[in-house]
């Protein structure tokens, strides 16, 4: 399917540049020029096509829907797949977790949404599809999603209210129910295209710079790592690599897009998968300043609670990776 | 007069947002008071689930993202 941009690859490096084959700098090259066309164009797509559906499934309509429903223990598994469709900017973590306790939708259902949504977003995955495949995008979409149900599940049962600001407490004393089905403006595909469009624009302009700084050290790594270099280091029976990884990850604030390109490489070069995802998981779900958003409307006591409980999940995921990969 | 309120607890898209409006009324001449809200709850009576979101005339117009200057313009007059 890629064949034609790995010709682009070789004809710019080896035809116009006249590289030959054993440089590390033509490899590192044709690695960059080729992953950087590949990968923008993945994000390109799935960008464009969680656009559509965001705009036909937006945020109101979510809230709506789960806080009219009685799912009967199956909300967690819901807020968690509409996380992966309706991703969010971290500035309205606030609004939106105060307009879903209003809607007297559960805590632990409004964390299992706050958990997925960043966790499994539209950049992440056009990246992981570009740099790991189908299948590893695959395992790493379900697990995110299954993580942010029982990371959601845990948190309800630990019965959290108390410790949530005073303001918020109140809000939540006269949370009510919707009644009313949410009404989706009316417009047509074409109507829609602009914002989408300009959306997507937005998105991979912000992107940009830190994908292809990330390819290209990612193609440095990849030119002068010699194959099989952290197996020795970091094997699968090292019991610390894992939680290592994860803990190392959470501070790495959201760049992702400079970041999983630099970990394929690494997975190229020996660190098991699962450690990679579990390193992963962290970067892209935990951010440490989204973290202190959220101050506003909980204590630091529930901050802590909530990102330990998912570091620990991720923790567990990366084990089982391990385990089955 | 056009009453105009942006939603927003301060990130980097609620200020493209503002900077935005600012630029339409200036440049159109609208008679309009451009208003910043950062309190949270303050923002929470407007029902908004994501933030940048812009008020005309205590209308929720926008929210969630940064529209063009044009749909801007448009929702103005």
């Amino acid at each position: 399917m890629f064949d034609w941009i790995q010709n682009i690859a070789d004809w710019f490096v080896y035809s116009v540049l006249h590289l030959t084959r054993d440089q590390h700098l033509a490899q590192a090259l044709n690695f960059f020029i080729y992953d950087t066309i590949k990968i923008l164009i993945l994000l390109f797509v799935v960008i464009f096509f969680m656009g559509i559906v965001n705009s036909y499934f937006p945020i109101d309509k979510v809230k709506n829907y789960l806080s009219r429903n009685k799912l009967y223990g199956l909300e967690y598994l819901m807020a968690s797949l509409f996380g992966v469709v309706t991703p969010f900017c971290s500035c309205s973590s606030v609004p939106l977790f105060i307009g879903f306790v209003r809607g007297g939708i559960p805590l632990g259902v409004t964390f299992a949404f706050l958990i997925t949504s960043p966790l499994v977003n539209e950049v992440a995955i056009g990246l992981f599809i570009g740099l790991f495949g189908i299948k590893t995008t695959f395992i790493y979409v379900i697990s995110g999603i299954l993580l942010g149900t029982i990371s959601g599940i845990i948190l309800q049962k630990l019965q959290l209210e108390s410790y949530l600001s005073p303001w918020v407490k109140e809000i939540l004393a006269n949370a009510q129910r919707e009644q009313d089905l949410f009404k989706a403006e009316q417009k047509s595909f074409t109507e829609r295209l602009p914002v989408i469009w300009a959306e997507v624009k937005n998105i991979m302009k912000g992107i940009l710079p830190y994908v292809i700084l990330g390819i290209a050290v990612g193609g440095i790594m990849h030119g002068y790592i010699p194959e099989g270099f952290f197996e020795k280091y970091m094997d699968k029976d090292n019991l610390f690599a894992v939680p290592i990884a994860t803990i190392l990850a959470v501070p790495m604030y959201s760049n992702a897009s400079g970041i999983l390109p630099v970990v394929q490489v690494l997975v190229a070069k020996g660190i098991p998968l699962g450690t990679a995802i579990a390193f992963m998981m962290g970067v892209v779900g935990l951010s440490l300043p989204e973290a202190m958003l959220l101050k506003k409307v909980m204590t630091l006591k529930l901050i802590a609670i909530f990102f330990g409980v998912v570091t620990l999940c991720i923790i567990l995921s990366g084990y089982l990776f391990n385990l089955v990969l | 007069m056009t009453n105009i309120k942006i939603l927003g607890t301060g990130c980097q898209k609620c200020k493209t947002l503002t900077g935005l409006v600012q630029e339409v009324v200036l440049e159109n001449n609208i008679n309009a008071t451009i208003e910043k809200v950062e309190d949270i709850q303050e923002i929470m009576k407007y029902n908004v689930l994501s933030t940048p979101a812009l008020v005309i005339n205590d209308r929720v117009s926008i929210k969630g993202r940064i529209p063009s200057k044009e749909e801007l313009l448009a929702l103005f007059n």
